[in-house]
């Protein structure tokens, strides 16, 4: 190339790469997160939509886990618990600009409850319009918590006009401060704001979510002012995030505790001093501070601060003893060897754990149990695979143990997921295992039937205290959510039951 | 002609049932249940449970036999039928179109811009071989080559995003958005090609038809555009050519990194959800784009080098 054409040739390739220099910033609030929204239907990507605060439940969940007003205003039950009645909010408009009433309720949870979700579906039998603002549900048996089943994002009021033939999704027309204007998945949603929502307009006009697959691309995405607010972020990235003075991170204990899941049944772990052994020869802290980076983090119950009266704050930690650890196994006759194993009747105390990648931390956990049960005699080997190899290994009964990060705010009441998980032997697929405790599962169908009186603050306390001593699961680390956001984004608060991004409370700093 | 283009649609044509064979059977060998991995794709990993795999089950029939689902995925592949993801819903015509849309943008700028950067750069270092720049395009080549594309990826955003704030970290929408991901699988794919281009540049420097033109009286520069230019493009684009199974696994990180939703990001997707048809479909479209892009470099061939239309 001749001396003139190479300048031109410099030129061209300037003149291109300044042209493509991004815009100045806009009115637009640009999220990104790891989550993808894989298609319109509420029973599958629901959370990202009520994240957006594009579709709204009939109740409503507050910072704490107590259940307050969503599209329902206030909600009772017959003695029995078995019919329940919720009174609709008056004065709600859909986005294509239709009222809400008790027949759209209907129509979308007939329709929701014709799907998967977490929660048993099968429990109501009949939906019932009592008058234009009230609905009905009957259940096939006594549920305390059913209004926080309506809480959960599969039961999403939708327009009719969102179903097309057989029910299936035309589009996303819900009740929430913005509506959906653009929808590329599982990467991109855009929308605006709902001009007529019941408590006014809010303030920032639209929101762009952007997957961000990996948690590094998310921090130099808010860290370069790309996105205004990035979430689910890793250590590493938090710790870089921490020196720039333009953003903000975020830390906020939410509902979800990483815990090991114990198959009870087996052989090696049927003894409760195994089970014991297994728990004192974690070293929680090392994780909570090596690896999460987050004092305070290490779990002595299974369920974290965030979740009112169902954690108990007076309780000690769950503190590492090795040499009791070595008591306990020995009494249940697993003796040491050269190897540095330990043997019952010839065989070794070998175990497997299956763990997943969605969570990059889970893996780097799992290799430090390993290592710290080693110390104990006990062999283990880690399998990474994907999330359902854990529901699919408790319903073949493979599973051994499985690491996992258990979230306890699809339904806000724990109660729900005690009478699902803690009243009988099957346990479930996140929780106990071929495990029987007549006390606990006891207290849940006490809790079940009782009122929020003195007595059911002791019974829960008493649950929480057995459940350490018994170890039907070991809780490992309460969960911590890392976000960060850029110095423009005002009002930002993390909603720990992870349902709303809570954009409507947000604003742009005024320059 | 005729001939290149008939002997490649039957190659298309066994290409499409071979891939979507090989795929339908491979999937069917990965560990685990179907089920249990469609219902994590679609509901979520807090949401997967025996409840939503039989549902997944019991809607798709996916305890069929695999012999009855592979007829039943050859009638349809006959009437050009790809059928719909098991995650989404969607037909997978219309996700692949999506997907297509954006990596067909990412690989078309890719390559011209390999190109741009290999040719001037190879026929530079040839004509100076065992200079200073040549020694340096070596040095850079191998140190580019060696490095996963997620790390010159992630290199580059650090030098055009964090440093200089010219271009966005990832996404998409606009135009500028493209550049760091074609930037670096561009800078990927002319590692190599460049030093093609300058193994032939040197050979047609150093042959005795170039010195035969010089010998006749053709200044250097004449020479060169007249004898060395056609006789190291031919290779080149040939060369380039077979490149693109490299851009191919590049295009599956570069997504990932730049959360970019093309077709890569899909395949990867579609592997760890089970969703065959999605599978099926990317790998034919996959197949087809290389054959085509093939086909493409077979008839530049033929226009470009006078040698191929007299042998045919």
């Amino acid at each position: 190339m001749t001396a003139p054409r190479q300048i031109i040739f410099l030129f061209l390739l300037s003149s291109f790469i300044l042209a493509c220099t991004p815009a100045p910033k806009d009115t637009t609030l640009h999220i990104s997160g790891p989550f993808e929204p894989v298609n319109l239907d509420p029973a599958s990507a629901g959370y990202m939509y009520t994240r957006m605060q594009i579709i709204e439940t009939l109740v409503d969940v507050d910072n704490d886990g107590n259940l307050i007003p969503g599209l329902a205003t206030s909600w009772k039950s017959n003695a029995d618990l078995t019919r329940w009645t919720f009174h609709l909010r008056p004065g709600v408009t859909f986005h294509d600009g239709t009222l809400m009433d008790a027949e759209s309720v209907r129509k979308s949870l007939a329709v929701a409850l014709g799907k998967p979700a977490p929660f048993p579906v099968d429990i109501v039998t009949n939906i019932e319009i009592v008058d234009p603002l009230t609905v009905s549900f009957t259940l096939k048996s006594p549920y305390r918590p059913f209004p926080s089943l309506l809480s959960n994002y599969t039961t999403a009021i939708l327009s009719p006009a969102s179903f097309g033939k057989f029910n299936r999704m035309k589009a996303l027309i819900g009740t929430g401060p913005y509506e959906i204007t653009d929808f590329i998945p599982p990467h991109n949603i855009k929308a605006k704001r709902f001009e007529k929502y019941r408590n006014g307009p809010a303030t920032i006009e639209s929101v762009d979510y952007v997957t961000g697959h990996r948690s590094e691309t998310r921090a130099l995405m808010v860290r370069t002012g790309q996105a205004d607010i990035v979430f689910n972020l890793d250590p590493p990235a938090t710790e870089m995030l921490k020196q720039d003075p333009d953003v903000n991170v975020h830390t906020r204990f939410i509902p979800r505790t990483t815990l090991v899941k114990l198959n009870s049944g087996n052989e090696k772990l049927s003894d409760v001093r195994v089970r014991q052994a297994l728990s004192l020869a974690i070293d929680r802290q090392a994780i909570a501070e090596g690896i999460l980076h987050v004092k305070g983090a290490e779990a002595n119950q299974l369920f974290g601060p965030s979740m009112g009266t169902w954690h108990d704050a007076s309780l000690p930690p769950l503190a590492t003893n090795i040499e009791k650890a070595k008591t306990l196994l020995n009494e249940a006759g697993w003796k040491l060897r050269d190897d540095g194993i330990r043997y019952r009747d010839g065989k070794p105390l070998s175990l497997s754990m299956i763990t997943y990648a969605n969570r990059p931390e889970l893996i780097t956990i799992a290799t430090a149990i390993q290592a710290q049960w080693r110390e104990a005699g006990v062999e283990l080997a880690v399998h990474m695979e994907n999330a359902s190899a854990i529901p699919s290994g408790h319903s073949d009964g493979t599973l051994e143990t499985a690491l996992l990060a258990r979230n306890f705010a699809n339904i806000p009441d724990p109660l729900g997921i005690l009478l699902a998980d803690f009243t009988s032997v099957e346990g479930g697929e996140w929780g106990p295992m071929n495990w029987s405790n007549d006390r606990v599962f006891s207290i849940v169908n006490q809790l079940a039937s009782g009122k929020p009186d003195d007595n059911y603050y002791v019974l829960q306390k008493e649950l929480i205290s057995t459940l350490n001593e018994d170890m039907p699961l070991i809780p490992v680390a309460f969960y911590v959510q890392q976000s960060a956001t850029s110095s423009r984004v005002r009002n930002f608060s993390f909603d720990p039951y992870e349902r709303s991004f809570r954009i409507d409370q947000m604003r742009f700093q005024s320059k | 002609m005729l001939k290149i283009l008939l002997s490649r649609l039957g190659q298309c044509l066994l290409m499409a049932w071979s891939v979507g064979t090989l795929t339908f059977i491979l999937t069917r060998l990965l560990p685990g249940d179907m089920a249990y991995k469609i219902a994590t794709g679609r509901y979520g990993d807090d949401a997967v449970s025996t409840a939503a795999a039989n549902a997944v089950n019991a809607e798709l029939g996916l305890d069929r036999p695999a012999f009855q689902q592979y007829l039943v995925w050859l009638g349809d592949l006959i009437t050009g039928d790809l059928g719909t993801s098991l995650v989404t819903g969607a037909p997978v015509v219309h996700e692949l179109k999506n997907q297509m849309s954006f990596t067909l943008v990412l690989a078309f700028w890719a390559i011209l811009a390999a190109a741009l950067i290999a040719f001037p750069v190879g026929l530079l270092c040839g004509a100076k071989a065992e200079t200073v720049p040549d020694k340096a395009s070596l040095i850079t080549s191998t140190f580019i080559r060696s490095q996963p594309v997620f790390c010159l990826g992630l290199l580059l955003i650090f030098i055009f995003s964090m440093e200089l704030n010219w271009f966005p970290v990832a996404g998409f929408g606009s135009a500028e958005y493209a550049v760091l991901p074609v930037l670096t699988l561009a800078l990927s794919l002319a590692a190599v090609s460049n030093r093609v281009v300058r193994n032939s540049t040197r050979q047609a420097v150093n042959s005795a038809y170039f010195h035969f033109a010089r010998t006749k009286g053709l200044s250097y520069a004449q020479a060169f555009t007249r004898h060395v230019i056609p006789n190291v493009i031919v290779p080149g684009l040939a060369f380039m050519g077979i490149q693109l199974i490299g851009l191919i696994e590049g295009v599956i990180m570069v997504e990932s990194l730049f959360a970019w939703p093309g077709i890569g990001h899909g395949l990867s997707h579609a592997v760890f959800a089970r969703d065959i048809p999605m599978l099926q479909g990317t790998a034919l479209v996959m197949g087809m784009l290389f054959v085509a892009i093939n086909t493409l470099v077979d008839i530049s061939q033929h226009y470009l080098d006078p040698r191929t239309r007299l042998e045919n």
